[in-house]
């Protein structure tokens, strides 16, 4: 790759790892909003718990791909029409919610019982029980599995690209064509991707070293 | 400070460390010790919390590499080998070699969970001496035997209680015919009751005439047991004489302060409440 | 409702990729198992400059998108001269991404094993290797199986990318028959039943390993 063909190249693959970047985001609200309901549903048992319970098994029993094509292509001839870029953030979201409404609710089931029983005991009802003293307790828990699930989002919007939504890897893939330089390119998309994710892992691992449950330890004298 | 019994003909000296150091971070854990262990000898080593005398045994067994000094068991350095003149670290291979002859047993007991308690004692014979299952099976049987555990052969460590696990690991330990045994406060983290049948093995294998180096914080064990008793604090070997003498009259200050805390401790488990 | 019908027709087609699918997933789980297991083992024997190369390696290929690793792969290697079909580069691609994944997982599970066992086999007289085959990996494979097992979950669903680079499995046919027919409601619903009925029975084991592993542990 010659310098220039670098140059020129430059400012459209920033734009496009801009549009990566809110992407990820706006899918990433998505589904950390929707997969709390879930969770509770789930929690909650019963009827809406069964329906809750379904959704999480067929949204995550098939790829993000099949997902992504289905909300794309699949709806339309339903008279529902999205463009790429948000049929992307739906099914990145749908996909994300069942996915973290499993990490909320392992996040919640990991608070004592006995806290819930003291909160009880001082007469909270409840859902003040949940807002005050689970759920608070149940964020440093669920923090770093929500940082790697980021990092996941990030990549998956790479996928994306195959229902040509205006993201990274689509106009690498463009400009390889343009120039025959598919392992330059791809590369560099690499690269890219590569510093985008690292500060975001680099968080997640302190984020894990502050939060993570102390391993057993051998006594020593 | 020096050690060894005064003898005439005493037996060879098994265990020799010199100048034994070992500094984690910005401490010296121990610092600058010398101990010689002979054959035969059973040697208690007490003193408080952070003493060093955990960190001393694993410098024998050099599970801790020493930062200086040396440990030498039967005449042979333990992680160091002489090498055209100078002294090169030893190979894995060659300190596994030489920990076949000393035993171990940990606080935490450390049976592996996926083996019966048979299959524990076994394993040493069968995959370190390489013995077939035929040789190593009866052996192995007597010695859960020899510790009372001949009907738990086939359980689980789970399924068995802290006092029968460590058992299992005092037998696990014989069954490679070692000359040392070592003693990592074997029943500190035992529930009281059951503290009673792992001293009792201990006892049997140094009436046999096993070779013990044990840190304890059992003093009424000590002084029944051991042929000599070795008082460390804050790294250093303070103290050491026979048991008696050392827990009837110590002459040095500190080993009367440690034993005055933990006597005053034990009358009063001993002391009836009224 | 003929829509339906037609797509009963095209049942063959999906299966027939659907067994492809299998295939890769079975092909990269082997290759990312391998890479997995022996890098992890790797890290644990102490030389340093093995530790920060699989370090390296590690952090990359978890923070580039697989889909980009099977473009490196597929189209970007020819331009050195190396042409590897579709299913292979799938292959490869998925394993070589899985095993930087499965590093970390089995690290993971070496490192839960207690240091105590280590010692208790060393002071029997073994070495680390022995020490690591005999004693600390039997019991580490009990505590890796629920998140191997999610893993091949995971692999099996990323799968469907390798129709970007024209492998023939599930998700491949499923986008020819659409582009051919136009019936996408239908056939991508189907195609993700079949995902569905591959990835479930997977979960559901995976589950009930999870669940036989934390009875009776202490």
């Amino acid at each position: 790759m010659t310098w220039d063909i670098f140059v020129d190249s430059l400012p459209e693959l920033l734009v496009a790892a801009l549009g990566t970047l809110r992407m990820t985001a706006l899918a990433f609200l998505f589904a950390a909003l929707l997969g709390l309901p879930i969770a509770i549903l789930r929690l909650a048992g019963g009827a809406a718990g069964r329906l809750a319970f379904l959704y999480v098994e067929i949204v995550r029993g098939m790829p993000a791909l099949a997902l992504l094509f289905l909300i794309y292509y699949g709806l339309a001839p339903l008279g529902v029409v999205l463009n790429s870029f948000t049929a992307a953030v739906v099914a990145f979201g749908l996909n994300g919610a069942a996915y973290l409404a499993e990490v909320y609710r392992a996040g919640i089931q990991a608070v004592d019982s006995g806290q819930r029983e003291a909160g009880q005991m001082l007469g909270l009802r409840r859902s003040q029980v949940m807002r005050e003293i689970t759920l608070p307790q149940a964020v440093p828990v669920v923090l770093p599995p929500m940082g790697n699930y980021l990092v996941a989002l990030l990549k998956d919007t790479a996928i994306a690209s195959l229902i040509a939504a205006p993201e990274l890897m689509l106009r690498s893939r463009d400009l390889a064509g343009t120039y025959y330089l598919p392992m330059e390119f791809y590369l560099l998309a690499g690269a890219m991707y590569l510093i985008m994710a690292w500060p975001m892992m680099h968080m997640v691992r302190r984020l894990e070293r502050r939060f993570a449950r102390g391993r057993l330890q051998g006594g020593a004298t | 400070m020096k050690s060894g019994p005064t003898g005439e003909s005493a037996p060879p000296v098994l265990v020799l460390a010199v100048g034994l150091t070992k500094r984690f971070g910005e401490i010296d854990v121990v610092k600058d010790v010398d101990l010689s262990v002979r054959v035969g000898e059973k040697v208690a080593i007490i003193g408080p919390s952070g003493s060093g005398k955990t960190t001393l045994l694993r410098c024998v067994a050099h599970l801790e590499r020493p930062t200086s000094g040396h440990v030498a068991i039967g005449g042979e350095r333990i992680g160091e080998k002489l090498v055209n003149g100078r002294w090169r670290e030893m190979s894995d291979r060659e300190i596994a070699g030489i920990r076949t002859g000393i035993g171990m047993v940990f606080q935490r007991f450390n049976l592996f969970p996926h083996l019966t308690a048979l299959e524990n004692v076994m394993l040493g014979p069968t995959r370190v001496l390489k013995q077939s299952r035929a040789e190593a099976e009866p052996v192995a049987r007597g010695l859960l035997h020899k510790v009372g555990l001949a009907h738990k052969a086939a359980d689980y460590p789970e399924k068995l209680s802290g006092g029968q696990q460590q058992r299992v690991a005092i037998a696990r330990s014989l069954a490679m015919q070692p000359r040392l045994m070592l003693f990592d406060e074997a029943t500190s983290a035992l529930d009281p009751e059951l503290i009673g049948e792992v001293l009792n093995v201990m006892r049997d294998l140094a009436r046999d005439g096993m070779t013990m180096l044990i840190v304890t914080h059992e003093m009424q064990f000590a002084e029944d047991v051991a042929d000599r008793v070795v008082f460390m604090d804050h790294g250093r070997i303070v103290d050491e004489g026979r048991p008696r003498e050392l827990f009837r009259s110590p002459s040095h200050p500190r080993t009367q302060a440690f034993l005055r805390a933990v006597v005053d401790r034990q009358a009063m488990i001993e002391t009836p409440a009224s | 409702m003929s829509a339906w019908l037609a797509v009963w027709d095209m049942l063959p087609v999906l299966l027939l990729g659907a067994v492809t699918t299998a295939e890769i997933t079975a092909g990269a789980f082997i290759l990312a198992t391998l890479i997995g297991l022996s890098f992890a083992v790797a890290q644990r024997l102490h030389f340093r400059p093995l530790r920060i190369a699989i370090a390296i390696y590690v952090d990359v290929f978890r923070a580039v998108p697989v889909l980009t690793q099977l473009f490196i792969i597929y189209f970007g290697l020819t331009e050195i001269g190396i042409r590897l079909d579709p299913l292979p580069s799938a292959i490869v691609g998925f394993g070589i991404n899985g095993g930087a994944y499965l590093t970390e997982v089995f690290r993971a599970g070496l490192e839960s094993i207690h240091q105590g066992q280590m010692e208790a086999a060393q002071m029997l007289g073994m070495t680390r290797l022995t020490a690591l085959r005999i004693v600390i990996l039997p019991q580490a494979v009990r505590v890796v199986l629920p998140p191997l097992g999610n893993f091949a979950i995971g692999l099996l669903k990323d799968t469907a990318l390798a129709s970007a680079v024209a492998a023939p499995e599930l998700m491949f046919r499923a986008r020819t028959l659409v582009d051919k027919t136009f019936l996408a409601t239908q056939i991508f619903v189907t195609a993700a039943a079949i995902y569905l009925a591959m990835s479930l029975p997977l979960g559901y084991l995976t589950r009930r390993a999870e669940a036989r592993l934390s009875r009776g542990r202490r």
